[in-house]
């Protein structure tokens, strides 16, 4: 599969996932989440930043349950929960928006 | 995993990891291994041993033999709750190697304490 | 508890571990190229006859009858079991532990 970002096609896996990690600009991120009928404001960009550092220290993809954790200890309990999380991610915080960030699917995620 | 594990049966499992990080595919499968249980909030534990005390070397740096920099993956083992993570001495010392060498807080244990640490657990792993 | 090693003592250290990381009167059967650690007369014998944590020896036949070993070749305290052996020592400890 591939979709297209500013007139590039860009490889994913079959369930949209990014193939290479070094293909993400932040247009992946917009492109990916339009056709899932979001719109990114900066709230859910703080999210996706947040995965791309987590990421670039621990070279994974966190499980939503460590996602939670870690948002919660960085940017406090207010938005380190499901339930925020959830709203601006409806499809989970662990698959969802590490796809709009380019990493790959949560390990551990079924 | 976007749901939480469903109240299951806990098990206690011990992880032996016994082989250096990056001449076979060992070590970094077992951490993915580990992660996966870890994230069904199993009771996990890494014991290691013989070469395996070389996974934990600080500052590996993967860069120029083209491959993933797993090491760093060590350090996110705090965020999945997995603290139980024991180092045998003997094989530290055989090595040269000392607690400042290793990436993550271990507890470093004698080989008596090991072998009672894989006596007391339910299922064994080994890589 | 049940120990299994499948590797020569002269390639890995497998062996030397399993002997210093196993409790006491644990069973060690030894298979594959783990054999090897079972002949008699050679530099690691001797601590099989000893024996200071008095475990119980045992050797895979088909394992032995491969590499062309038989019991004259062995350590007299090594009991030679068949596969059905094999499974017999699995359903007898709760845990087994290889190691690789």
């Amino acid at each position: 599969m591939t979709i297209e970002v500013n007139g590039k096609s860009l490889e994913t896996d079959e369930e949209g996932y990014l193939s290479n990690l070094n293909d993400w600009e932040k247009d992946v991120a917009s492109v990916m989440a339009e056709a899932e009928d979001i719109t990114l404001g900066d709230d859910h960009w703080e999210i996706i930043n947040f995965l791309r550092e987590y990421y670039e220290e621990y070279q994974i993809a966190p499980a939503v349950r460590v996602l939670t954790k870690a948002v919660a200890k960085k940017l406090g309990k207010d938005k380190g929960n499901s339930k925020y999380l959830y709203e601006l991610f409806p499809y989970g915080p662990g698959k969802q928006a590490c796809k709009f960030a380019g990493l790959p699917k949560p390990t551990g995620c079924v | 995993m976007e749901e939480q594990a469903e109240s299951g049966i806990v098990k206690k499992f011990l992880y032996v990891n016994r082989r250096a990080p990056h001449g076979s595919i060992y070590a970094h499968e077992a951490l993915e291994v580990v992660l996966i249980a870890a994230a069904f909030e199993q009771d996990v534990t890494l014991a290691f041993i013989d070469d395996g005390v070389y996974q934990l070397k600080k500052n590996q740096d993967t860069a120029d033999i083209n491959t993933k920099n797993f090491s760093k993956i060590y350090s996110a083992l705090e965020g999945y709750d997995v603290e139980k993570i024991f180092v045998e001495k003997e094989s530290l010392d055989e090595r040269g190697l000392k607690e400042d060498d290793l990436s993550v807080d271990v507890e470093i244990i004698s080989s008596n304490d090991m072998k009672k640490l894989i006596t007391a657990s339910e299922v064994i792993f080994n890589f | 508890m049940l120990h299994t090693i499948n590797k020569s003592p002269y390639e890995k250290n497998s062996f030397e571990t399993c002997m210093r990381l196993a409790a006491a009167e644990s069973s060690i059967l030894l298979i594959e190229d783990g054999v090897y650690a079972a002949i008699d007369n050679t530099k690691i014998s001797e601590l099989i006859k000893e024996n200071p944590s008095n475990f119980k020896f045992y050797v895979l036949e088909a394992d032995l009858k491969a590499r062309g070993l038989d019991k004259n070749s062995l350590i007299p305290n090594i009991e030679i079991i068949s596969y059905k052996g094999f499974v017999k020592l699995t359903v007898e400890n709760e845990k087994t532990q290889t190691w690789l």
